[in-house]
């Protein structure tokens, strides 16, 4: 028995850490002023899928989508116990958003059919906690949302408590099913000191090439893939290679990748300061609290 | 991400300045291992890496997970059930959980066993970093000397069975010597150990002040030879909990809450021999004793280190006088001491660890049994005396003086918060609550002095100080030098005066200051090392020498004066013994 899990992580500018740089004039991210960390619930994540395969039995597979650079979080994963890491990069699926993403990872993770997808319920770039649902809805996989705990699992059939915000549902299904985490659903588990010794080495090939590149600088571009070659034979045999796919080895529809699969415009954008005038108050009277709502709904914030 | 390891500036210059490179030369026995386990290092610089990324995974679980629980843990405590089990406070036993998911549980066990292989001094790093988060811990995680000991002097066996789990965290154990008439004097144990027809052994009696004694593996120091009354009749006996061991009570104490301290009953409960009859004091536990005593010293370090912190950074916020307080020359003095004093006691208590483990790696290779050629074989039995002798008097020296420096360090961390800080609104009580015991415990201070005294009279403090000063010093550090080395003249002098006194007793009086004198040229010639690799080091140097040498001066005028008022004039002196109510 057992049940295989794929785990989606992401890697993310820390946005605990803020500096001075944090943004552009654009008023986008500066990501290369902000230090890059394992998405948190992304973590809580993996620890839900840690804790069934330490239960039941199974594997858990992590899979991120990014620059070469992103293989930290798949050693980090290793560290903290996943079995297998896989990096999808490809030039070609630069620039996607949400719906793009999500298309690339349903593709990859129906190579590897799991019983259970798991992911972080928002990555903290972003906040838009899209990617998951739109995998499950691509994979045709049963969504469950919000999870906090997981209270039971046997056979094919999964029962869940979610957080709907203002209480909680618990829901049963079938497998396979996608689940977003919360980040009260558990403590993720620290690195495992032997597991650091261990994966500390892992790469991925496009890290080699980087390496290679950078060490032999004088070298042909065959002489260059020869030793990439050599040296990742050299890490597969001892287990440490991170697998590596880009768009072809998971036969993605390029037109729904990269800026061509993006719908996403962004149309502006606005930093909103909050100045010490702009505010009104209320007394505690029913007379007082009524002029509020009508104020609210005038001002479409409710109704 | 907070990290009490990457933040802490003295321990990683020690660790970027100490030679672990060759520690973990020593240890990894030529990187032999690395073919065997797929994790075990294959160089030494992949060595000291794993040494770094360890200690990160410990700072961040300490700050971020056993830091923010510490408060809670002293206030709760443990809990005796009826049934006799011990439950521990929520926030230890989170943190056990999480070291032992770190895989952090067995960091000097040898890889076969599940461990790390890791160097005592890097082990010894890891019991400071943990003190900072919690003293009370230390106590628990620090006790991975019951496998170490175990692994030094059971047979296969007893090995296999224990150390994995021990390794994983699965178990933890409890060194279960003191009873209620055999404190400091461990020869007078009592608790008796016997076999029966087939040879079994068992264990019968009451033990007391036991840490952690609910734990899973009991190693008893227990009397085997009743007819042998001293310590020669004693050896070291393992029990597992079971129902024939029962905690009859856990002690109320000052501080140090989160470490159960417990009385045990053995009521015939069935034991195995830890390798031979009668050695189990005599050379065992003095083992595991001065393991124990190094790891007290370092969990000293971590408790001095959090009192300072909170003090540092509560004398730059506190206002007073239309100022910050860290503005008051007698504020700053205070916390210049407390920074001090706990570079000091770090900069002795590492370097013995150092010496530690370069004497267990001698011994390891001399009994290996691989033939080695004659010189070789010398300059290996000659180390393995040398760095015994050096030990035997850096262990002790280290346990006294960074205990007696976190007492110095959270008491004056109380000072600089004042009312605050005897308020419990703040972790500085705490901190000198958890302070207090590590001057008792594993031997007084004074037993101590009295093992560093005998070490300083045979000439091994000389001889150390020879080792460390012998060296072309920078421009800058050889007029320094020069000045410890005018100290060194003053030690051997006092030496020579109490040699001619012709007396143990006149020697014992002088201990505290013939120890104190050693450890402050000890220290300034570490420092010394130390200031040619930082220029913070170089004003650190500086400093201790501007105090401590005319300290040592004035412990020198002391010892020499040959003043015995103290044992003559006792009894006017400490005057007539109050009846107590």
């Amino acid at each position: 028995m057992g049940y295989d899990c794929v785990v989606c992580a992401k890697q993310v500018p820390d946005t605990k850490n803020i500096t001075g740089q944090a943004m552009k004039d654009d008023g986008t991210v500066n990501r290369a002023a902000l230090p890059a960390v394992f998405n948190p619930e992304d973590l809580h994540a993996l620890e839900t899928a840690l804790d069934i395969r330490d239960r039941f039995g199974g594997t858990v597979t992590v899979i991120t989508m990014g620059l070469p650079k992103a293989c930290q979080v798949l050693r980090d994963a290793l560290y903290r116990g996943a079995d297998r890491a896989i990096l999808i990069t490809d030039r070609r699926a630069a620039g996607s958003d949400t719906l793009a993403t999500s298309y690339i990872l349903s593709t990859a993770i129906r190579k590897l059919a799991p019983d259970i997808v798991l992911c972080g319920r928002q990555a903290i770039d972003g906040d838009t906690a899209q990617t998951g649902p739109q995998i499950a809805e691509k994979l045709d996989f049963t969504l469950i949302s919000y999870l906090e705990e997981l209270q039971a699992l046997e056979d094919q059939t999964i029962r869940v408590k979610r957080n709907v915000g203002n209480g909680w549902e618990v829901v049963e299904a079938r497998l396979p099913v996608l689940l977003t985490v919360m980040n009260t659903a558990n403590t993720p588990r620290p690195s495992g000191a032997k597991r650091i010794m261990r994966f500390k080495k892992a790469k991925a090939p496009a890290e080699v090439a980087g390496e290679v590149a950078a060490q032999m600088p004088q070298a042909g571009k065959p002489e260059q893939a020869a030793e990439t070659k050599n040296r990742c034979d050299a890490l597969a045999a001892k287990g440490l290679l991170i697998d590596q796919w880009d768009l072809s080895t998971i036969e993605a529809d390029l037109a729904w990748c990269g800026l061509a699969g993006s719908p996403t415009k962004v149309h502006r954008i606005q930093a909103i300061v909050l100045a010490g005038g702009q505010y009104r108050q209320f007394q505690p009277t029913d007379e007082s609290v009524g002029e509020l709502v009508g104020e609210l709904i005038r001002d479409h914030t409710i109704g | 991400m907070p990290n009490f390891f990457t933040d802490n500036e003295d321990i990683q210059f020690l660790f970027n300045h100490m030679n672990l490179k060759h520690l973990a030369g020593v240890c990894e026995e030529g990187f032999k291992f690395h073919g065997e386990h797929d994790f075990a290092p294959e160089n030494a610089e992949d060595a000291v890496d794993n040494y770094r990324r360890i200690l990160e995974t410990l700072g961040e679980l300490c700050a971020e997970v056993i830091a923010p629980s510490s408060t809670d843990t002293d206030r709760t405590g443990n809990v005796l059930n009826e049934d006799g089990t011990v439950t521990y406070a929520p926030g230890i036993k989170n943190a056990l959980d999480r070291l032992s998911q770190a895989q952090l549980m067995g960091f000097t066990l040898p890889y076969r066993y599940g461990g790390l292989n890791c160097p005592q001094l890097v082990y010894t790093m890891s019991n400071d970093i943990v003190s900072r988060a919690d003293a009370s811990l230390m106590n628990i995680y620090g006790l991975q000397g019951i496998a170490e000991t175990i692994n030094a002097f059971a047979d296969d066996r007893i090995k296999a069975d224990y150390l994995p789990p021990m390794a994983q965290g699965k178990w933890t154990g409890a060194m279960v010597l003191t009873e209620p008439d055999a404190g400091s004097d461990l020869q007078s144990v009592k608790v008796r150990a016997y076999q029966d027809e087939g040879g079994n052994w068992y264990v019968q009696g009451v033990k007391r002040f036991i840490t952690n004694g609910c734990g899973e593996v009991l190693l008893v120091l227990a009397r085997t030879e009743p007819e042998i009354a001293d310590g020669r009749g004693l050896s070291l006996l393992l029990v597992e909990r079971g129902p024939k061991v029962k905690v009859r009570r856990l002690e109320e104490k000052l501080g140090i809450h989160g470490s159960p301290t417990c009385e045990l009953f053995f009521d015939d409960a069935p034991a195995k021999l830890i390798g031979e009859r009668q050695r189990g004091l005599i050379t065992y536990v003095m083992s595991l004793m001065n393991g124990a005593r190094i790891g007290i010293a370092s969990q000293s370090l971590g408790i001095a280190e959090a009192a300072f912190r909170l003090a540092r950074n509560y004398a730059h916020s506190r206002r007073q006088f239309g100022g910050p307080i860290e503005e008051l020359p007698a504020v700053r003095e205070l916390l210049v001491n407390m920074r001090t004093d706990i570079q000091a006691a770090r900069a002795l208590t590492y370097f013995a660890t150092y010496c530690v483990d370069i004497e267990i790696g001698v011994v390891r290779k001399l009994e290996s049994g691989a033939t080695l050629d004659p010189t070789a074989a010398k300059q290996l039995k000659n180390d393995s005396r040398k760095y015994k002798r050096f030990n035997s008097m850096l262990t002790p020296m280290s346990k006294y003086w960074a205990s007696e420096m976190c007492m110095r360090v959270s008491n004056d961390s109380v000072a600089v918060l004042g009312g605050s800080g005897y308020m419990k609104d703040y972790a500085a009580e705490r901190h000198l609550r958890d302070a207090r015991i590590t001057t008792i415990y594993e031997g007084t201070s004074q037993l101590q002095v009295l093992a560093a005294v005998r070490g300083v009279m045979a000439g091994t403090a000389l001889t150390v100080l020879d080792e460390l000063l012998t060296r072309d010093w920078p421009p800058e550090i050889a007029p320094v030098a020069e000045q410890v080395r005018e100290g060194q003249k003053l030690l051997a002098r006092a030496m020579e005066f109490i040699k001619a006194q012709n007396s143990t007793e006149y020697m014992d009086l002088c201990g505290r200051r013939l120890v104190d004198m050693a450890i402050n040229l000890i220290v300034a010639a570490l420092f010394c090392d130390h200031a040619t690799a930082s220029p913070a080091k170089k004003a650190l140097l500086h400093r201790w020498l501007s105090v401590r040498l005319p300290e040592a001066r004035m412990n020198y005028e002391t010892i020499t004066s040959g003043n015995r008022l103290v044992l003559e004039e006792f009894a006017a002196l400490a005057g007539p013994v109050p009846a107590l109510d």
